[in-house]
């Protein structure tokens, strides 16, 4: 043996090893292990799907009751064909779990504050966030509730569960999902409490809003002042054109909320003009302002076919792999087509034999804040009502990768998880101590809902299934075969009174309390109105005759609504094609109020060669958001350039952001051409700025901008905007970028840089349902899959694909099933 | 002394073997992927052959079933994914740099697995 060559062998061998086998730091991230991830036979190799793959596939599985038939069609839709429903939801958890798997893993733990388990110490902020909002703790009040409830719950996400874990018991270490291999961990079991889990994520991801812009709006009363306050985030509307029209009678409420005698000056703090004192902190977190979406129905009095249409997009974040995941669903009880969520059983917004539903964010507040008073640091005791009341502490382990591991104490209280403090404080919190108060923490049987209305028959039906319903609370459109339509806003709504909760409420005091939930009857409802349809986008639901308070303004965008309504009401003879058309519209109904207003401003005398240039721009474009629009470029860059002018100095001086207010209020206060005291700027003493004046100037601010833009070619507005669908974890290259899509905030197209109808669907009520749909991503999550990303282009495009819903043997005899999946018995 | 023929024919077998174990020590991914590194050493310690002639066949053997499989996969998957990879890497796109790379981590690791174990024994 020759020893030395031996030894510095070995220590060449052995070192270059364990070079290629740890994850080596780039910057702030950490590369894969990169003989690992290399391997041909063990890396991302193995996950580069052959383009021509074949998904034909036979699976025994000890749980299931009989056998199971899925044909998959040219899309990589699959049509499941099962003797019962447990087995039904044996597959769809399976199938989920096949082409989904790494998203449904990785969004169950960004729910549940275990992204640092993985990722080290840069998501601990997002895990501490979620832990002391009680997102644990509201999965865990659901599992227990329908653990202890509902059997038949219980069975079927227990038959999910089962499902994905049988997916994941055969699944070859070589094939772990690709992100496994790149971010370097494991995958984890399933449990039902990750299906709770994940309907908590979309619970936050609809209403929890409020944790960040409740204390955005106090820290912008305190800093400007109650009176300034108001004239800035007024919560009156003129041109609001409800999801129940105006003028509609409401039946005198069975709760009367009545506003707590300190309300003025404990509260709404009328008199307090002074700045509050500020800190430093990180910039919070919050779901997308604009997560809201449109659905309509419109009745068989309207179409050309006489039947009714019924069209639903929600817009959400845009991610790939998709939040989304289209699947036929076929037993014995029922059958059921739409778009499901990879992390729950049953199809979410979809259609059946019978009927076809779809939902859009209510939007209503139903997340609150209450300031605690301590007696001491401990947190062991807090004022309520003025006794000394005793806390009980609830502890969240959060491991962090190559770190120690963090206990966050939260100390529970009447009104909730003491989500912030002086352990968990942000520029916005302050150091406060902040109990959270929110729907999202009561047990729902939310599954149940979907599950009947993928049974469901008639109205009756669809009334009964959505009466479960409680959080997010959801816009549920509705319309028969037998050619009823209906819509109803529903969950739990706090029966409120006028501006309560808009502001962090005092929790020593419990006149601060809520009063009630509005009961289930009393919610806007609407069915088969004169004008031969429904619709929502997001809107106010009611006019200010319905007794309750819904919530801030900024809450209820208004004008997709008008849009919506003001096409819908013209229309008559309605095919599918028009409602794609509408579906897709680029109109601004918003620009046609503003542009007349900036322009009764605007004075080309004293504006430059430029400006006029670029206001002709404006001036000339037609209000379509269109991809290729420089018009729609110049106006959204000038309309935001003025309100900085406008709004921007009462704002300045504050040194953490402050809520900018809604557009509504400039335009409504131009068109009213009042003496706009505003628009003043106040920090030029000694001289009365004019909107005018303002106006001219944003107008000369956006012209630079928009030269500048000229010069990178990217004044047209899909350039501008730059449409992205993100890889969840936001890496680029995963992602497709720079879509070419026209859209944006207020329009029908709701498109805007990371956001948009995530699932487009119209679905036509003949005695066979026609149905079209799509949406952004591609059936597989595996990024070497040539479906990963399949509907993209087409769905930048504006078209759609027809649904193929059909029975067994029809699929099979017009040769839609391209693979075959059997499932059978052991 | 060994005529060239049998020396050649040696390295050649060797090399085949090397890709061989390789390969079935890798078939599913159940072991480490590092495995081919001491099943490659024992190899060369079982069949016998000067220091250089066997890195030369661990390298080989190692490396270019690294690349063909690669290839072969790569080519099927139309690039798809190596393109997206090459990008992550900050090398454009270009899958062929990641696919020169997995060759060289192979034939590197494959070379000198082999080498070491070539020192324990003398070739008779």
């Amino acid at each position: 043996m020759r020893i030395l060559p031996f030894i510095s062998s070995t220590l060449a061998t052995v070192g270059l090893v364990v070079l290629l086998n740890i994850q080596l730091p780039i910057g702030a991230i950490k590369s894969p292990r990169l003989g690992y991830f290399l391997s041909p036979q063990h890396g991302f190799w193995k996950n580069a799907e052959k383009v021509n793959a074949n998904f034909d596939a036979s699976i025994v599985a000890g749980e299931l009751k009989g056998n199971v038939d899925v044909y998959m069609d040219e899309r990589l839709v699959p049509h499941i064909y099962a003797d019962n429903d447990q087995d039904a939801y044996f597959v769809q958890g399976f199938l989920h779990a096949k082409f989904r798997f790494w998203q449904m893993d990785f969004q169950t733990r960004a729910a549940s504050g275990r992204l640092s388990e993985v990722l080290g110490s840069k998501t601990l902020v997002s895990d501490r966030k979620f832990r002391r909002l009680g997102m644990v703790y509201g999965a865990e009040e659901t599992e227990k509730y329908i653990n202890e409830h509902n059997p038949e719950m219980k069975a079927t996400v227990d038959a999910y569960t089962a499902g994905v874990n049988a997916y994941l018991k055969q699944l070859s270490p070589a094939d772990l999902p690709f992100e496994y291999k790149l971010l370097n961990y494991e995958p984890e079991q399933w449990t039902p409490k990750k299906t709770y889990l994940f309907l908590m994520l979309m619970s936050y991801d609809l209403t929890g809003r409020a944790s960040v812009a409740d204390l955005q709006l106090t820290n912008t009363r305190d800093y400007l002042g109650y009176d300034l306050f108001e004239k800035m985030y007024t919560n009156q509307q003129d041109s609001l054109d409800p999801i129940i029209p105006k003028g509609t009678a409401f039946a005198s409420p069975s709760i009367k909320p009545f506003t707590p005698i300190s309300a003025d000056s404990a509260y709404l703090k009328k008199n307090n003009s002074n700045a509050a004192t500020l800190v430093d902190g990180a910039t919070p977190e919050a779901p997308d302002k604009n997560n809201g979406s449109n659905n309509w129905a419109v009745s068989g009095s309207k179409t050309k076919s006489g039947r009714p249409i019924l069209c639903s997009d929600p817009h959400l974040g845009l991610n790939l792999p998709s939040l989304w995941y289209e699947m036929q669903i076929t037993t014995p009880t029922h059958s059921t087509y739409g778009a499901s969520f990879p992390g729950s059983p049953a199809v979410i917004i979809g259609f059946n034999d019978n009927i076809a539903w779809g939902v859009t964010n209510a939007g209503r507040d139903v997340l609150d804040f209450y300031e605690l008073k301590f007696k001491d640091n401990t947190q062991k005791e807090y004022l309520l009502n003025g006794t000394w009341t005793p806390t009980t502490n609830r502890q969240e382990l959060i491991k962090v990768k190559d770190s120690a591991d963090v206990v966050e104490n939260i100390a529970m209280t009447y009104w909730g998880p003491t989500m912030y403090d002086s352990h968990f404080k942000d520029e916005q919190s302050k150091g406060r101590n902040l109990a959270v108060r929110w729907t999202g923490h009561n047990a729902s049987t939310g599954v149940e809902t979907f599950y009947k209305l993928n049974r469901a028959k008639n109205f009756d039906d669809y009334l009964a299934a959505i009466s479960l319903w409680k959080c997010p609370g959801q816009n549920f459109v509705f319309a028969s075969k037998t050619g009823d339509i209906a819509i109803k806003q529903q969950g739990s709504f706090v029966a409120r009174w006028n501006r309560q909760g808009d502001f962090i409420m005092p929790g020593i005091d419990k006149s601060y309390d809520w009063q009630g939930f509005i009961p289930n009857e009393e919610n806007p409802f609407m069915m088969n109105p004169a004008r031969g349809f429904v619709s929502s986008a997001n809107q106010k639901a009611v006019d200010s005759t319905y007794p309750y308070y819904l919530g801030t303004a900024a809450s209820f965008p208004l004008y997709r609504g008008i849009s919506v309504n003001k096409r819908l009401d013209t229309m008559t003879n309605i095919t599918v094609a028009n409602m794609q058309a509408l579906q897709t519209s680029n109109y601004n109904v918003f620009a046609e109020v503003a542009r007349p207003a900036l322009n009764k401003f605007i004075d080309p005398n004293i504006l430059s060669t430029n400006a006029k240039r670029m206001v002709r721009e404006m001036n000339n474009w037609d209000f379509n958001n269109n991809g290729n629009s420089k018009g729609t470029t110049a106006f959204k860059i000038i309309w935001d350039s003025v309100e900085q002018a406008v709004w921007g100095d009462e704002l300045a001086g504050s040194s953490i952001p402050l809520t900018k207010p809604e557009a509504y209020v400039l335009v409504d206060q131009m068109n009213k051409d009042s003496n706009f005291s505003v628009a003043d700027d106040i920090r030029t003493k000694g001289k009365v700025e004019t909107l005018k004046e303002q106006v001219n100037l944003g107008v000369e601010k956006a012209t630079k901008k928009l030269m500048e833009l000229e010069k990178e070619n990217k004044l047209e507005w899909s350039k501008y905007k730059a449409t992205r669908v993100l890889h969840l974890t936001k890496t680029p290259e995963l992602s497709r970028m720079d879509l070419p899509i026209g859209g944006g905030v207020n329009i029908v197209n709701a498109t805007t840089e990371n956001h948009g109808p995530s699932w487009r669907m119209v679905v036509h009520l003949t005695d066979e349902i026609e149905a079209y749909g799509l949406y952004p991503g591609g059936q597989s999550g595996n990024p070497g899959s040539p479906y990963y990303d399949s509907f993209i282009d087409k769905w930048a495009a504006g078209e759609y694909y027809r649904l193929l819903f059909l029975p067994k043997a029809k699929l099979l005899e017009n040769k839609f099933a391209k693979w075959h999946i059997q499932f059978k018995k052991a | 002394m060994k005529s060239n023929k049998q020396v050649y024919i040696k390295f050649i077998t060797v090399t085949l073997l090397s890709a061989l174990l390789t390969y079935a020590v890798g078939i599913y991914g159940k072991l480490p992927w590092w495995s081919f590194v001491p099943a490659n050493f024992l190899l060369s310690i079982a069949i016998v052959q000067k220091p250089w002639r066997a890195f030369l066949s661990g390298a080989m053997g190692v490396g270019l079933l690294w690349l063909a499989l690669t290839l072969m996969i790569d080519q099927q998957n139309n690039h798809i994914l190596s393109t997206k990879v090459a990008s992550i890497f900050k090398l454009k796109g270009a899958y062929n740099i990641l696919i020169t790379v997995t060759f060289i981590i192979g034939f590197l690791l494959g070379g000198l697995s082999s080498l070491t174990g070539s020192f324990i024994r003398k070739e008779k």
